[in-house]
């Protein structure tokens, strides 16, 4: 089709370019045929091996390097960039459209950058075109919650930047490759990745920003930024033991705060986090087996958490509103939507036959091969949870519960058609998983399908059900309330602006008493000399300033004269 | 938008609800009672006791849900804490 050595992140600029300049089905055309090109040329003509070399101030970038943990994520980022821009059908918004475009390209040109350089490029890049998405839905939180993003993002690639200089000056290579926790570099590397990959306490930007883009935006977010995190550790740390405890730490934590959240994609955002950290105790953990679970679950999760992210997202788009205490009973209008949530949320869950399941079993099974047991069994909990926050109450408050008396059309064709590309993919993965399998990385003959192991998580999930269905009948589960719950955005948002606002207002204080008191002090002095003696004197009274021009003028005039003799 | 409901959906009716229920409990016995007569190789001690998964699912999520509550009392703001409308 085209030359192999075409960066795949070329097309979808181009086409970012041409649909800034077009509008009508015209620009459409343009913005799907970028993934479809680009995956295909990926699909049929790349094979593993392909550098491509660009200088540029006699500097080397690797802006292509290919092998097949690469190209894994370039198939995906292309499938997901097809379908995103699918569901953003009818999005008639010069900002989404190009935003979406460059974002994606973005994704892409992080995924295959051979060199630190570049990577820091496009990492820079994600964080400035995945804005305008947040930005997109022009309501003052959303532009507050984006300026958030932008910074915490920024700041990770600042992090990235500095940690590939201080590796060029040890090692003197910019190459990426296995980087490892050695150094400075090495751990500034590392937190920049962090922060992309919303590691515990550095998580916070993901919860607050997503929620806030626009239907469609928040699918695109939802694809490209933590999983190019993911991609960059597995390739430049794999096998960093911290990370099997940061991971599960990433998979225990955010269930909770799902759990009486009700914003449901915000929901969503806490329940990516814990899917993330099934990811991260993969890649800490190092082994083929281990690696290979954390990026086919990446795989799998952009697809399921794509399909649940649209599925809230046509809600929101038909309704006006994504909170569980106002929504409900929607099956009776969106049967189709609540049928493909259904869908997605049997995948995220891992019920056997869909797409969670396959994934996230690699990892489980990586886990207790290399002793991690107490951890195994965290995310024992954590997976019931998933079930818990995301397979059970997404589509329950949505689509169930109480009827909340709304009443709405099923959502448009286009959405439909994204979700059910999606939901296809999500049973088709998780039923003949040799097809994902055979993509994968590393060499590993792995089966997820024998009876212990599907018996097991039957009675994982069912059990969790009943618990669900028990808490209910017993009123003992959490209503969703109008409420919002504390979490590490404390700190930047109330502690840190508070704590400004109080010095300012004591320093101002300060500033008002001194200027007071010195004030009445100068005004005492000159009421006591003006009563004195002194102040009857000619040098003690005020002079106007006309007295002080004349006399100036008379010196001046004197200065001249002089000036004129003696020449 | 409430408008007067005409047709009776699938869940308005009281019996359909508790069908899908008693199918839940139904497929949790034979799940438990299939635990004894199945044999799941295990890699990890406590596995071993029958029942495992399923008394660890139950108690793993109303665990979750009670400790959640409580989370909740204390990290529970109003909706404009942040100075920010709705």
């Amino acid at each position: 089709m085209w030359m192999t050595e075409l960066p795949p992140f070329v097309p979808f600029f181009l086409a970012a370019l041409l649909a800034a300049i077009t509008r009508g089905s015209l620009r459409n055309l343009i913005l799907l045929a970028a993934p479809v090109l680009g995956g295909l040329h990926l699909w049929l003509d790349v094979p593993p091996g392909v550098i491509t070399h660009f200088s540029i101030m006699e500097f080397d970038l690797q802006l292509m390097r290919t092998d097949r943990l690469s190209l894994l994520f370039g198939y995906l980022f292309h499938i997901a960039a097809f379908i995103s821009v699918i569901f953003a059908w009818h999005v008639r918004d010069t900002t989404q459209n190009v935003a979406g475009m460059l974002y994606a390209g973005s994704a892409l040109g992080a995924v295959f950058a051979g060199d630190l350089v570049s990577l820091f490029i496009f990492w820079e890049l994600l964080a400035v075109s995945s804005v305008f998405l947040v930005w997109a839905r022009r309501s003052e939180r959303a532009i507050r919650s984006g300026l958030r993003y932008l910074v915490i993002q920024v700041a990770s690639g600042m992090l990235l930047l500095a940690g590939a200089l201080l590796h060029y000056f040890k090692t003197g290579s910019l190459s990426f490759d296995y980087i490892g926790l050695y150094g400075v570099s090495g751990w500034l590397i590392f937190l920049a990745f962090g922060i992309k990959c919303a590691f515990p306490l550095l998580h916070n930007w993901l919860t607050d920003a997503y929620p806030e883009a626009t239907a469609s935006g928040t699918v695109f977010l939802s694809a490209f930024t933590t999983k190019v995190a993911v991609y960059a550790l597995a390739r430049g740390f794999p096998g960093t033991e911290i990370m099997v405890y940061i991971g599960a730490v990433m998979a225990c934590f955010p269930i909770f705060f799902a759990v009486i959240e009700n914003d449901l994609r915000r929901v969503l955002a806490y329940s990516m986090i814990n899917q993330l950290g099934f990811m991260v105790c993969g890649i800490g953990v190092g082994t083929a087996l281990a690696l290979n679970g954390a990026v086919a679950h990446a795989f799998n999760d952009v697809l399921f958490k794509g399909l649940l992210f649209m599925s809230m997202g046509a809600v929101l788009y038909r309704t006006g509103n994504i909170n569980g205490s106002d929504l409900g009973g929607l099956y009776k209008s969106m049967p189709k939507t609540a049928t493909l949530c259904i869908v997605g949320a049997c995948s995220i869950s891992a019920f056997p036959l869909f797409s969670g399941f396959v994934s996230k079993s690699l990892v489980m099974t990586a886990m207790i091969q290399q002793g991690y047991d107490y951890l195994w069994l965290m995310l024992l909990f954590a997976s019931a949870g998933v079930f818990h926050h995301a397979g059970i109450k997404i589509p329950y408050f949505a689509f169930f519960a109480k009827d909340s008396g709304i009443r709405t059309q099923e959502a448009p064709l286009n959405m439909l058609l994204a979700m059910g590309l999606s939901a296809a993919l999500c049973i088709f993965i998780g039923s003949q998983p040799q097809y994902l399998y055979n993509l994968l990385p590393w060499a590993v003959t792995y089966w997820p399908y024998d009876i212990s192991h599907v018996l097991s998580q039957m009675q994982l999930l069912f059990f969790s059900a009943l618990a669900f269905v028990w808490l209910n009948r017993q009123g003992l589960y959490p209503p969703e309330l109008h409420a919002i719950n504390l979490d590490v955005e404390w700190l930047y948002r109330k502690l840190l602006p508070d704590t400004a606002g109080w010095v300012y207002n004591n320093l101002h204080r300060v500033h008002i008493d001194t200027s007071n008191s010195l004030k009445t002090s100068l005004s005492e002095i000159t009421k006591t000399v003006a009563s004195s003696y002194l102040g009857r004197l000619h040098l003690a009274t005020s002079w106007p300033t006309g007295s002080m021009v004349f006399w100036i003028a008379v010196i001046l005039g004197f200065f001249l004269l002089a000036d004129i003799i003696q020449h | 938008m409430a408008v007067p409901e005409q047709k009776q959906h699938l869940f308005d009716k009281p019996r359909n609800v508790s069908r899908l229920l008693n199918a839940l409990y139904v497929i949790c016995i034979s799940l438990f009672i299939l635990d004894f007569f199945l044999h799941r190789h295990v890699s990890y001690k406590w596995e071993e006791a029958t029942g495992f998964y399923a008394i660890f699912g139950f108690v793993a999520c109303v665990s979750l849900v009670l400790i959640a509550k409580q989370l909740r009392k204390v990290l529970r703001r109003k909706q404009d804490y942040y100075h920010v409308d709705d």
